[in-house]
């Protein structure tokens, strides 16, 4: 059956819930002003079981009503990540079981930027929307280099710690500091590593483009909203090749 | 409500004990170092303020001549006392741009009589910054005698976290009003790992808002308007953790913050800063916190969030003996301990409300004088908001059967979006559906003998005993270095902020813990 409809308690019925809150003190106008958002949410008729008022000028609504729209599941378009995203026990199992050893993760912010937000909430154990970071993963290995980590740095941290991924945050845009500096450290592992000893070049930021990986001459771009999970099963994905 | 869970009292006394013995040698390298911080926070107290136009805030420039000229090992105190007397420069302030432009030398003087008029101007200084925090604290017994303290226990705290302090303000003065007893003000993402505080009031953060001396004292002018407008006093809590907590404590104390998150491993175990670093800060913090009369919250929450909240639960008791001794070492009074714990026990577990409530149990009846924190799930909210709500319910349920003293209100949000203002509303509500509805029914709450709940927590602090054991065994430093708590491994020898620590010299000279010491 790809043509569906909400259930309620009877097929076919359509019925929806929706609680949200308007900016206006609780009265009849108030009231009035949920039915005719929900119906021009497609809820029709609109049923407002419950309104509150909350604070100063503000109304909570809870509304129960029908919608008409059909949904077909046929036409639904997915857009694939293309690595599967794996639980912290599923990636340190993968890497336990095919790369027997830990994986080596070398992070810093480079150049003049001291914004360590994005690579700590990648990196630190605290991690970043209740979601732990790299550091929580027992068979990831992490050094955090820190803020104004210069290329030279780096690029020897990573070869001491025989780095397998090495990941980068640039936060600062000013003259395009994010590219210069991202295209400057690829440029270095170029030039200081042979290609079957590069690590994985990963660079994040929340203003990078994702489609710019050969420009700027990385294996990969995270922007906005990335979570540590993310990183670690691409990390998997992309070193080892995936579950099975 | 002492003795519910008939524990030994002989065995009580023997984790205190070996908390005691696990914390000593920590409390002597505390005692013989000092840090960047340190310094930077006696020259707060004793008026150094403002920022270069970098934003770079004066006491650090100050500090940092000093050590590029004579090390930090004397103490700033001397060398920059002494070289105010010397250029006839007596604003500090002053004195910090003038050494900025390479303008001021600073040494340690030979003669003796130099010396003790150094300390003596210093003394003088730090004690008037000291008035400053003293004045502070008796404003607020004041406030409160006028105002009056939340009319129940546990005491109701709302986190608002916009990254604008303007936005902030009036959210938090309608948590207030919507029942919040204490607000938070979460900081931006990062802070802590700022070697320096930032200046004045601030309109951008990452997920919070910067901690400044003008944010607290806007936010705690808002709130005093507040509290008399509710006739409750609300209290307002920040954080004094990272790599500048002895400057958050100062700060807290000239701006009347009355609760600060001040934790004695959180800092070394989640943000990597370096071991020796965090315990010298942390002391010197903490002696602040005990002039200035506010509450410290610990973080033993955290441990259950990377840990298994049942297997994990003893070293929340082990961690809350340490804090309370670093805390009775460094001054704070039990009424000031507020302990963490967390409600984070997975909920498809059989018998996990039972063995939450024996947990929080146990740790009510370890510290009876202690107001326990007490935090809500977070782990296992998995954005079904109304199974989250449920589990805050009882979370709720927890906090009022077992007598806690402060209770973060929980979100069924949690792992969602950052609260709106219905989340808000439905969790007060939430919360004082059970406070209400359960009323003193902790009065009829008295497990019974030889079953589940004491037989639980017994087991939990026995083997709370046992890992304080290998602590001392072990030492306290090792434990961290091998990945006792939180699981996470941190040397002393590594670990941000550890190039701002010094150890102290024979001469070393420090006016405000001298003040605080005396």
């Amino acid at each position: 059956m790809s043509i569906v409809r909400p259930y309620g308690d009877t097929t076919g019925d359509g019925m929806v819930q929706l609680s949200f809150t308007l900016p206006i003190p609780h009265d009849k106008r108030a009231e009035g002003a949920a039915i005719q958002l929900a119906n021009k949410m497609g809820m029709d008729p609109a049923l407002l079981v419950h309104a509150k008022p909350m604070g100063d000028g503000f109304t909570f609504f809870v509304v129960y009503g029908k919608v008409s729209h059909l949904v077909d599941t046929e036409k639904v378009q997915i857009v694939e990540r293309d690595f599967p995203l794996l639980s912290a026990k599923e990636v340190n199992a993968v890497i336990k079981r095919k790369l027997r050893r830990r994986l080596n993760v070398v992070g810093a912010c480079i150049g003049t930027d001291a914004h360590t937000v994005g690579i700590d909430a990648i990196l630190n154990l605290k991690g970043i929307a209740g979601e732990k970071g790299l550091e929580y993963y027992a068979e990831l290995s992490v050094t955090n280099m820190g803020a104004q980590v210069s290329v030279p740095e780096l690029v020897e941290t990573a070869r001491e710690q025989k780095a397998d991924a090495v990941l980068v945050s640039q936060v600062v845009t000013q003259r395009d500091a994010h590219l210069h500096n991202t295209r400057a450290m690829s440029a270095a592992f170029r030039e200081a590593l042979p290609a079957g000893k590069r690590p994985l070049l990963i660079v994040g930021g929340p203003r990078f483009d994702e489609l710019m990986t050969a420009d700027l001459g990385v294996d990969r771009i995270f922007t906005r909203g990335t979570t540590p999970r993310e990183v670690a099963s691409y990390l998997v994905h992309a070193l080892i090749g995936s579950k099975a | 409500m002492a003795g519910k869970l008939d524990l030994d009292p002989r065995i009580v006394a023997r984790a205190r004990a070996l908390a005691v013995r696990a914390g000593q040698p920590v409390v002597d390298i505390a005692r013989s170092h000092t840090t960047v911080s340190v310094e930077r926070a006696v020259l707060r107290l004793a008026g150094v303020h403002g920022a270069d136009s970098d934003g770079i805030p004066w006491v650090n420039r100050l500090v940092d001549a000093v050590r590029a000229d004579v090390g930090l090992g004397h103490g700033v105190a001397v060398p920059v006392f002494h070289a105010a007397a010397a250029t006839g420069v007596d604003d500090l302030t002053v004195l910090a741009q003038k050494a900025a432009a390479g303008a001021v030398r600073f040494d340690v003087p030979e003669k003796k009589a130099e010396v003790t008029a150094a300390r003596r101007r210093a003394k003088k200084s730090a004690a008037d910054g000291l008035k400053i925090v003293d004045r502070r604290r008796a404003e607020r017994d004041r406030l409160i005698k006028r105002y009056g303290d939340p009319q129940q226990r546990p005491w109701i705290y709302l986190i608002v976290a916009t990254g604008d302090i303007y936005e902030d303000i009036p959210q938090a003065q309608a948590a207030a009003r919507a029942g919040a007893d204490v607000i938070a003000v979460i900081r931006s993402t990062g802070q802590s790992l700022l070697d320096y505080v930032p200046e004045g009031a601030t309109r951008e953060g990452f997920a919070g808002t910067y901690a400044t001396q003008e944010n607290f004292r806007l936010m705690r002018a808002a709130l005093d308007v507040t509290s008399k407008e509710l006739g409750r006093y609300i209290r307002l809590t920040n954080y004094a953790s990272g790599l500048c907590m002895p400057e958050m404590a100062a700060l807290a104390g000239m701006e009347r913050l009355d609760m600060m998150l001040n934790d004695s491993m959180y800092g070394i175990l989640f943000r990597d800063i370096n071991p020796i670093r965090t315990f010298v800060d942390q002391r010197f913090s903490r002696q602040v916190h005990a002039r200035a009369g506010i509450i410290i919250n610990t973080g033993e929450d955290n441990y259950l969030t990377t840990a298994d909240a049942v297997d994990a639960a003893h070293t929340v008791t082990v961690s809350q003996l340490l804090n309370e001794f670093f805390a009775h070492e460094a001054g704070l009074a039990d009424w000031q301990l507020g302990l963490g714990h967390a409600f984070e026990i997975n909920p498809d577990l059989p018998e996990s409300f039972r063995m939450e409530l024996a947990h929080a149990l146990l740790a009510r009846e370890i510290f009876p004088d202690a107001p326990l924190k007490w935090m809500p799930p977070t782990k296992h909210m998995t954005g079904d908001v109304f199974r989250g709500n449920l589990l805050d319910g009882f979370f709720n349920l927890v906090g009022a059967l077992t007598g806690q003293g402060i209770l973060l209100v929980g979100m069924m949000t949690e792992a969602v979006v950052t609260p709106w203002i219905s989340d808000r509303d439905i969790a007060l509500q939430n919360v004082r559906y059970v406070l209400n509805g359960a009323g003193n029914l902790h009065e009829d709450f008295v497990p019974a003998p030889g079953g589940f709940i004491r037989n639980r927590a017994n087991q939990v602090l026995g083997e709370a005993i046992e890992l304080l054991e290998r602590i001392v065994d072990d030492t306290l430093m090792e434990a961290i270095a091998d990945g006792t708590f939180g699981l996470m491994k941190r040397p002393a020898t590594r670990g941000k902020g550890l190039d701002g620590v010094a150890k102290q010299d024979a001469d070393y000279y420090n006016p405000v813990t001298e003040a605080l010491e005396a």
